[in-house]
């Protein structure tokens, strides 16, 4: 069945979700959301910890009422959510091709937002050696298995284990651990290369500096073999294992579309209004680069929204402005692109920096330079607002991003 | 037919056997359905708990020519017989198969020597199409080839199949036409016996009159439960990569080694999942069960795939694994027919046994023949179409009639591998169905893309619970 709509998003995470809001409340005509899940809202559906912001009253939400919140946004504003329907690759360049149990469909849009987030990288794109053995999960997979039973139910041990190690010491790490916690499973500890680790592991012991170098077990998992910092290798005792963080996007109607992609964030390649380099196709939220809070994803969203409504309303730029790199110890920045248009840019550093020199240059001309105060976590990106790039020249060279202790 | 995997086997007229084969790997499997064209009760007994658990599910995937196999060895023959057979069988069946031809790559003046022998040894296992690529040739052909390749023997024919559904064509094949399938039935010991031997598992005991050794690494260990001696394997470990579907483009043939003094090297191979495999290497192990991957393999792989495909490496890997071939200390089949004891012996089977294993199962029943088994007239076999997991054919889907006669084939459930909640149901209702997750990734590619189970694992864990209990 072929038909057309005026906007199509992919995805109804907080990204997809937030954009299908203003677009749908904006007067956009027919906007339509496409989620493959059977629910919508995304990653936070599964994510039964706070962090997700105040209701109106000021009481804390977690993922599970972000979602519900957003979902209903979106269906309040006018916008269509179609769950248990996958964009399975491009028609044309603003068709998508469609599976669900209705059949399949082409739809044509006169604008496309791919909003379909981010994953983690599981144990083989890790290259972790070892045996097969059932009990290797990442977080995402870990905390929808608990949610589908609910903490403290018995079924969740016999599905997830009894004793699990958790791999990575990002806050993500510490929701696992919480999600293990939860359904009664011991964790025997925590384990990351980092020299620092997040806070929050509670009784939990976590081994920093400290590598995950062979899985073992045939048919259960029955320990990791680790690399301490002193070079020393001993075996974790477990029959669970979860991988989390090291986000990769889920890029693949991105990649489908011939999209430039940044090879640092492995994401595709937007300007500052969330354009990508095909007209009429945006970008935004965690297929930009990996985890950013919710209300991140969903701010580029409604600004994605913004640009999408310029398109329609006869108003189209292509996506334009100069490249934006980092060097030294960041690693990655994004958008990708700079044009006039004042931007925010995202850094994210490599690593722990203690007070770290902030400079942007172009063409060696320095337009800024500014020591931050306090210290930057891997796990945390930093906002530079339009001041630090005043005065770039669009028709110049690229923008250099730096920082040195 | 009945397929149990648990509970005490048959007892009294039921639990005799004209034939038993042990081990329900690619060898087994075929030799089981090539019997079961015949009037004869034929059990098929295996220790695992799924069929093609053991060195089938892991090789290179690969329908040889057998242009390269050492002229006049029994391999070399059964290779090129099995080549035929299994293509014709696979268009039969639903088997997806790729005719992307090979090509050797020579990178040094050694290899480049190498290249005429090469096509000469492939007349002379008649093969008379190869032809050898200049340098200049070779960037059309392959565009993404790293630097420095000198030429390279073109090997039409040379194809990609998909093992898993190869193995589980011959055992649906053979339990629809009558064969009784015991998995997760380790035969510990064998009382040879006149009419009968006895066969004792640990879920009871069978009694048959001839008896079919196919247990691939384990060929030896079952040899000395007959009293037999002649050959010991030794484990050949052989790690792979398997690079996300992105790296699809990179690569359009099957980009083999040229084999050196130095060892065979490793090969660069699209599957018929639409992924591209980089391996394997070559260790020989004293361990059996030593199926795990190491840092110095995997690092190694990835060093000797950059030369070759040097995008590669910037692709994401979606599975790592490394399988076992049995190797014997020689360059051949160990084929043998123990008449006295009405029995035979199909071992050594290495990395071409995927390809030869039609021609196998027929060369086994000339070695029974010779044992004594007056097999009867032939019939035909249970018709069979297996469900499709390959890329280049069309999947469930994408398909619309079969979506209006059943939504669930429009539920995507797996969604890198863009597998349905109507396959899933399918394989648990099918003739052998999957034991757990791995079994049904293994029928579906559920749970086997890059997210590895991230999105879908939890929805897939479920589903097989809850199809599962019916089936079994």
């Amino acid at each position: 069945m072929n038909r057309t709509v005026d906007v199509l998003v992919v995805g109804a995470g907080p990204a997809g979700l937030a954009a299908a809001a203003r677009l749908a409340a904006a007067g956009a005509g027919r906007v339509e959301v496409l989620e493959r899940e059977r629910a919508a809202g995304g990653v936070p559906r599964h994510c039964g910890h706070p962090g997700f912001g105040a209701d109106r009253r000021g009481r804390p939400l977690d993922g599970p009422a972000y979602a519900r919140r957003a979902v209903r946004a979106a269906l309040r504003a006018g916008a269509v959510v179609r769950t248990g329907v996958s964009a399975t690759g491009w028609a044309g360049p603003l068709t998508l091709d469609v599976t669900a149990p209705t059949g399949l469909e082409r739809i044509r849009a006169g604008a496309v937002v791919l909003a379909t987030g981010t994953r983690e990288r599981p144990r083989s794109a890790r290259l972790v050696p070892g045996s097969r053995p059932a009990g290797v999960l990442t977080t995402g997979e870990l905390q929808q298995t608990v949610r589908m039973f609910g903490p403290g139910d018995e079924r969740v041990r016999e599905r997830v284990g009894r004793r699990a190690v958790v791999v990575g010491g990002e806050p993500v790490a510490r929701h696992a651990v919480r999600a293990l916690r939860g359904a009664g499973v011991e964790v025997a500890a925590v384990v990351t290369e980092l020299p620092r680790a997040a806070h929050g592991f509670g009784p939990v012991p976590v081994l920093t500096r400290t590598a995950v170098t062979e899985l073992l077990g045939r048919g259960r998992l029955t320990g990791v073999a680790v690399r301490g910092r002193g070079g020393g290798t001993s075996v974790l005792r477990c029959d669970t294992v979860v991988f989390t963080g090291d986000w990769i996007p889920d890029h693949e109607l991105a990649r489908a579309r011939g999209l430039a992609m940044a090879p640092d964030t492995r994401g595709p390649v937007t300007d500052g209004s969330y354009r990508t380099v095909e007209p009429g196709v945006f970008a935004a939220g965690n297929l930009l680069r990996g985890v950013e809070p919710a209300r991140v994803a969903a701010a580029e969203g409604r600004a994605a929204a913004d640009a999408v409504l310029d398109l329609l309303a006869g108003r189209h730029r292509p996506a334009e402005g100069v490249p934006v790199v980092t060097e030294g110890p960041l690693r990655w920045v994004t958008p990708g692109l700079l044009d006039a248009v004042a931007a925010t840019v995202l850094v994210r550093p490599d690593r722990h920096l203690v007070r770290p020199l902030l400079t942007v240059t172009q063409g060696g001309v320095p337009l800024r330079r500014e020591r931050l105060r306090g210290s930057l976590a891997p796990w945390r990106s930093v906002r530079l607002g339009p001041e630090w790039t005043r005065g770039m020249d669009p028709a110049g060279g690229p923008v250099v991003i730096g920082a040195e202790e | 037919m009945s397929v149990t995997r648990t509970g005490p086997l048959p007892t009294g007229r039921e639990a005799e056997y004209d034939v038993v084969v042990v081990g329900a790997g690619v060898v087994g499997c075929a030799i089981a359905r090539a019997l079961a064209r015949h009037p004869l009760r034929i059990a098929l007994v295996e220790a695992s708990s799924d069929v093609g658990d053991g060195t089938s599910k892991a090789n290179t995937a690969i329908l040889h020519t057998g242009f390269d196999a050492v002229p006049g060895t029994l391999e070399a023959r059964l290779v090129r017989e099995g080549h035929r057979l299994l293509g014709a069988f696979a268009g039969e069946a639903g088997i997806p198969v790729e005719p992307l031809g090979a090509l050797l790559v020579a990178w040094d003046e050694q290899q480049l020597a190498a290249l005429p022998r090469l096509a000469e040894k492939a007349v002379r296992n008649g093969h008379r199409t190869t032809r050898l690529l200049s340098a200049d040739e070779l960037p059309s052909r392959e565009p993404h080839l790293g630097p420095g390749a000198l030429a390279a023997l073109a090997v039409p024919g040379e194809s990609v199949i998909c093992p898993w559904t190869t193995t589980l064509a011959y055992a649906t094949q053979a339990v629809r036409s009558g064969v009784d399938l015991y998995l997760g039935c380790r035969v510990e010991k064998v009382r040879t016996g006149d009419p009968w031997h006895r066969l004792v598992t640990r879920r009871g005991v069978l009694r048959t009159r001839h008896l079919v050794n196919a247990c691939g690494l384990h060929a030896d260990a079952f040899d000395a439960l007959l009293d037999r001696r002649d050959f010991t394997v030794t484990p050949r470990r052989g790690q792979l990569l398997v690079f996300d579907k992105f790296a699809r483009d990179l690569v359009r043939h099957i980009l083999l080694p040229v084999p050196g003094p130095l060892g065979k090297g490793v090969l660069v191979s699209p599957t018929v999942y639409g992924n591209v495999m980089l391996g394997p290497t070559a260790e020989d192990l004293d361990d059996k069960s030593a199926t795990g991957t190491t840092a110095e393999g995997l690092a190694g792989l990835r060093e000797q795939g950059g030369r070759i495909v040097p995008a590669l490496l910037d692709e994401e890997v979606t599975a790592v694994y490394a399988g076992l071939r049995a190797a014997t200390g020689q360059e051949d089949y160990r084929c043998a027919a123990h008449p006295g004891l009405r029995y035979v012996t199909v071992g050594g089977i290495r990395s071409t046994g995927l390809t030869a294993s039609l021609a196998l199962a027929e060369h086994v029943l000339g070695l029974l023949a010779d044992c004594g088994l007056d097999p009867g007239p032939e019939r035909p076999l249970a018709p069979i179409r297996m469900p499709n997991l390959g890329e280049a054919f069309p999947r469930p889907y994408r398909d619309a009639e079969l979506i209006a006669r059943d939504p669930e084939f429009g539920m995507v459930v797996c969604h890198c591998e863009r597998v349905t909640r109507g396959e899933i149901r399918a394989a648990y209702a099918s003739a052998i169905p999957p034991a757990g997750p791995d079994g049904l990734r293994r029928r579906t590619r559920a749970r086997g893309g890059r997210c590895q189970g991230h999105f879908c694992g939890a929805e897939v864990r479920a589903l097989s619970e809850e199809y599962g209990k019916g089936a079994r």
